[in-house]
């Protein structure tokens, strides 16, 4: 007697959520997708918001940026909730070992106390810009019609937070917990005439109400300016005082800001190039705060690296720009 | 003489299917089927996974060497370095 084995395959009635094929075809879909695409309520609303009369609910002239379809854009990190939660977590990681290195070896109480003053001077102050950015892009996350646009600004605002709590230890590990050098530090971003710039631009932003011009200026200007000066010149200007130990603890916010030039950049292209009305308005927009930015930076370069560091940011920056079709008008050519 | 065919079968999960994506993308000449479970991949004496195809589908940095969570099954002579694995006969 033989015996024949043979295989059998079922077909599932559906590889996916019908929104889902609807989008991208009936087949297997990946987590991302699923995760992210069509999920809000585009229609039937009964009642407008109480809190904006102005509009519906997930209403798309919340910002004058117009898109076709705001689902292009999406994130190339294709971070949905696990993913994202994941990858920070290995990142946490990696940057807690640091931290608990410097504090067994006690690093920074070692530092002149000179360099130390900077450190609280210059970098710790950054914690409230922090703290303004995590509320930025909460409000965007909250404005933003398409989940794959308001869950990458969700993400962006958690991670700012936590880049303020690293300040803050940095802040903690200089006077040994006792705090007293964070009330010093927030005594610099108060009355300190270098932080005052800064401190207008930041609170100006917290009452942006169109939501891409926020984005824009957030985390494609002031951060696209900020975080090279801060976390790479300034960075070196520290190192070269000897004080190199504070690079094992800023090193998540390199990793961090590389990470996210990419969403941003993805994002920025998208919506450049859907039309030209939107960008002569992101135009406009730049126009309007990219100066701005680069002023609230300049005492704080002026203090440290210098300015040609901060004019070589705002060159990257220009030539990033570029690559949209835009441009910063301080930079000539 | 018939074809000197190289395959390689993934678990059909969601990882592989990544992996599928950017192996039809770098190869053309090669044939996808999906079985109970698997997706099988043949081609024709040769088939490439590139590195930097793999962390573009994928949206993040990729080690080859992962990819051999969901491998069931290989044909061909490999020939495997930190930017690609490629299957052929020699």
């Amino acid at each position: 007697m033989s015996i024949e084995i043979k295989t059998d395959s079922v077909e599932p009635i559906r590889q996916t959520y019908s929104h889902i094929a609807r989008r991208f075809g009936e087949k297997p879909a990946t987590r991302y997708q699923e995760a992210s695409y069509d999920l809000e309520a585009k229609v039937n609303f009964h009642y407008r918001p109480q809190w904006d009369s102005r509009y519906e609910l997930n209403d798309e002239r919340r910002t004058a940026i117009r898109m076709e379809d705001w689902y292009v854009v999406s994130d190339p990190r294709q971070f949905y909730y696990g993913a994202y939660v994941g990858n920070r977590a290995k990142m946490q990681e990696a940057a807690e070992t640091s931290y608990s290195f410097c504090d067994k070896r006690n690093l920074l109480a070692r530092l002149p106390e000179e360099t130390q003053t900077q450190i609280l001077r210059l970098m710790v102050p950054l914690r409230h810009v922090e703290l303004g950015a995590n509320m930025n892009n909460s409000k965007i996350a909250g404005d933003a019609t398409a989940t794959t646009v308001s869950q990458m600004h969700i993400y962006q605002a958690m991670d700012r937070l936590g880049i303020g709590q690293y300040l803050s230890r940095i802040a903690l590990m200089v006077d040994g917990t006792t705090g007293k050098a964070l009330d010093e530090s927030k005594g610099y971003w108060m009355d300190d005439e270098l932080w005052q710039p800064m401190r207008k631009l930041v609170e100006d932003s917290l009452v942006v109400d169109d939501w891409f011009e926020l984005t824009l200026l957030q985390n494609v200007l002031l951060d696209g300016l900020m975080y090279p000066l801060v976390y790479h010149r300034m960075d070196a200007w520290f190192a070269e005082q000897g004080a190199e130990d504070i690079s094992m603890l800023t090193e998540f916010m390199r990793d961090w800001q590389k990470e996210s030039l990419r969403w941003i950049n993805a994002m920025m292209k998208a919506v450049a190039g859907e039309s030209d009305a939107n960008r002569d308005l992101l135009q406009q927009w730049i126009d309007h705060w990219e100066p701005r930015a680069y002023d609230a930076l300049k005492p704080i370069a002026e203090a440290s690296t210098g300015l040609d560091a901060l004019d070589e940011v705002r060159a990257e920056l220009n030539t990033r720009l570029k690559k949209f079709g835009l441009q910063s008008t301080g930079v000539s050519a | 003489m018939s074809q000197q065919l190289v395959f390689i079968v993934f678990q059909d999960n969601d990882n592989a299917r990544y992996l599928a994506d950017a192996i039809m993308a770098d190869n053309p000449h090669a044939e996808m089927q999906h079985q109970p479970a698997m997706i099988r991949i043949q081609a024709d004496k040769r088939l490439v996974i590139n590195r930097e195809t793999m962390e573009e589908e994928l949206g993040r940095d990729w080690d080859v060497q992962e990819m051999l969570i969901d491998v069931i099954s290989i044909g061909g002579n490999v020939d495997e370095d930190d930017d690609h694995f490629i299957l052929e006969w020699k």
